[in-house]
């Protein structure tokens, strides 16, 4: 071999194209600094501003409406007790946020179980899983949540598990299918069949050249989970069957301020409101970017 | 080395059972090469897969006998076959791209290879990987192998395959249209690479085309299947210079030559019966230039011809003697 060999470019596996695609473009990197910026919010916060249901100072007057953001309490005072927004939003958002990631962890995994189980295995458990699947789809699960949220109220955390319990209940079914169909779709691939033509390990086939190939659209669903617990969450504890006011979460704040609403105090309302939107805004975005950083179409 | 006789595979489908294969028998030994020669349809990729036992067992009926090794592996289990995959019998696949997992570096594929077939631990296989990349002749094998195959060229990724399929040391490697998913310069290049390959190290190949020109270069001996069974048999120069058989006579014809330019392109009529309606009698005989009614009435052997060839057609020796075409009949039929 001669000494002038062409220069071979810095390789590149498929995940990393994917993220450089993914931080090129615009919507991604900001969703993902609208989010961090969030959980920064949060944590830190939550930390300086702690929130004790059963132990707030005895309000000075009583005022129906509250009082408007000024220094000193930069998002206003509720009515009523006079809370602090600002300290009902961060410790708020804590438990939110862990709904929305509980939910995504615990139905993509449930769901990937599932849907791996069913795609690998095939025939009668295949079947079964996907019944089990239909069966679910077909229970209403806001008359699960209203029936739960009564039987499950001593399970602590003011209902926020009540919740997550449910919406990975009925949030893995999709995901299930997701799974499956990958799952069946790559199996069918040339380079799967390629690898069995040359002896390649059962397990290892699955784990190495079916799993990798088939974990995209997961990856692109996980984010669009987390907003849409957290949105459910608002909703359901709008309604008051969600956690319950001892523990704020951003969709009972709202669900105690709405009351209010009439009065003018803006500040109650917006604040939590405005959060539940960024959240959900930042994720899709993130999810969005994912789903085009991840699509072989776009490839460059 | 590998015998394959009397081999019959049918398909289950929603119609019946459907025998796409009929009867196949052949044998390579070590360092030879055999094609396998057909149009599409005629079965003879799923001859190949059934050799090593990857047809879907829920979907087909293998039966008759391939002996590997002196051991028959018809009916042998999913663990035993594979053992004999990759280490026994290997394969190449048609499309390079879509044959080599997306998400693996080559070096990775190449090195599972060989853990598989106990020849290494994750550690030293890595390093032979690269050994194997440079018996393909890969430039800067090292940074090739860590590499990812849409990093790769087509000929590159073809030459990777190869990689792959030596990796396990098999003695046949089954290659599959190694070349057609390949442009023309490049296909030399890699099927000189896969007979010298094979040959040095006494690989026998069994080679699935439909390209004349590539068993031409390559073949040393010649398989021609028409509709599930083999038509005509031998050793590839004779058989591409004098075929025996109408339809290999008319495969042959059909290759565009220097001599023959300015003349249109010889074709041979009508279409590749299915397998669920195959003619009577001779399967060819609906498209051929010699049919008698014979033919029609009952199914030529598959009969020796000379002391290395085998043709399946009652009227062989008339067609060596320089026999007169029958008249065109009516394309309707």
């Amino acid at each position: 071999m001669s000494d002038l060999q062409p220069v071979l470019p810095v390789s590149e596996s498929p995940w990393q194209q994917a993220r450089r695609r993914f931080f090129a473009g615009r919507m991604g990197p900001w969703g993902l600094r609208i989010l961090i910026g969030i959980f920064l919010f949060v944590a830190i916060g939550s930390i300086l501003l702690p929130f004790d249901f059963y132990n707030v100072p005895q309000p000075d007057e009583i005022n129906f409406v509250g009082r408007p953001p000024a220094w000193g309490r930069p998002f206003g005072e509720t009515g009523l007790l006079q809370l602090d927004v600002l300290t009902l939003v961060v410790n708020g958002g804590r438990t939110s946020l862990m709904i929305g990631f509980l939910t995504a962890i615990g139905s993509i995994g449930i769901g990937a179980f599932v849907g791996v189980i069913a795609g690998f295995v095939g025939g009668k458990v295949d079947s079964f899983l996907m019944r089990l699947a239909d069966v679910f789809l077909m229970i209403p699960s806001l008359f699960v949540i209203l029936f739960l949220a009564r039987i499950l109220q001593g399970v602590g955390g003011g209902g926020m598990w009540t919740l997550v319990f449910v919406f990975v209940g009925f949030g893995w079914m999709g995901l299930a299918r997701l799974v499956r169909g990958q799952v069946l779709a790559i199996r069918e691939m040339e380079y799967v069949e390629a690898a069995r033509a040359l002896g390649v390990p059962p397990l290892r086939i699955a784990i190495r050249h079916i799993l990798p190939n088939a974990i995209g659209p997961l990856v692109v669903a996980a984010p669009f989970i987390v907003g849409g617990a957290i949105v459910s969450e608002a909703f359901i504890s709008y309604l008051g069957f969600g956690v319950d006011p001892a523990t704020p979460t951003w969709g009972n704040i709202l669900s105690e301020s709405s009351k209010f609403l009439q009065q003018g105090n803006w500040w109650w309302i917006g604040f939590p409101g405005l959060f539940i939107v960024l959240t959900s805004l930042s994720v899709n975005m993130i999810g969005d970017a994912l789903r085009a950083a991840l699509d072989p179409r776009g490839r460059k | 080395m590998v015998d394959v006789a009397g081999l019959n595979v049918s398909f289950k489908t929603a119609l019946g059972t459907v025998r796409v294969v009929e009867d196949v028998s052949f044998s390579i030994a070590p360092g030879e090469c055999l094609a396998i020669v057909g149009e599409s349809g005629s079965g003879k990729s799923v001859s190949a897969l059934a050799t090593i036992g990857l047809l879907p067992k829920d979907q087909s009926i293998v039966t008759g006998s391939v002996r590997f090794r002196g051991e028959e592996l018809l009916g042998r289990p999913e663990s035993y076959m594979r053992k004999v995959r990759g280490g026994g019998i290997s394969m190449i696949f048609q499309e390079p791209l879509s044959a080599l997992n997306p998400v693996t570096t080559i070096g990775e594929q190449i090195a599972e290879v060989l853990v598989a077939h106990g020849r290494g631990n994750w550690k030293t296989a890595h390093e032979k990987a690269i050994g194997y990349l440079e018996a393909v002749e890969i430039a800067q094998a090292a940074r090739r192998a860590k590499q990812y195959p849409h990093e790769l060229s087509g000929g590159m990724r073809q030459r990777a395959m190869i990689a792959m399929a030596l990796a396990g040391e098999p003695e046949l490697i089954i290659a599959d249209e190694p070349t057609t998913a390949l442009d023309v310069t490049i296909q030399a290049q890699v099927l000189e690479l896969l007979r010298r390959t094979t040959r040095e190290r006494g690989t026998a190949l069994l080679l699935i085309t439909h390209d004349l020109g590539v068993v031409a270069e390559t073949a040393d001996r010649i398989a021609v299947m028409y509709a599930g069974q083999i038509v005509e048999e031998g050793p590839a120069a004779k058989v591409l210079r004098a075929p025996a058989s109408p339809y290999a006579l008319d495969l042959v014809a059909s290759i565009p030559s220097y001599e023959r330019r300015g003349k249109g392109l010889s074709t041979i009529q009508g279409m590749v019966p299915s397998p669920a309606n195959f003619p009577s009698g001779c399967r060819f005989h609906p498209r051929c230039r010699f049919a008698v009614k014979a033919c029609a009435a009952s199914v030529p052997a598959l009969e020796p011809r000379g002391a290395d060839r085998a043709v399946r057609c009652f009227r062989a020796d008339e067609i060596a003697d320089g026999a007169r075409p029958a008249a065109r009949r009516e394309a309707s039929k």
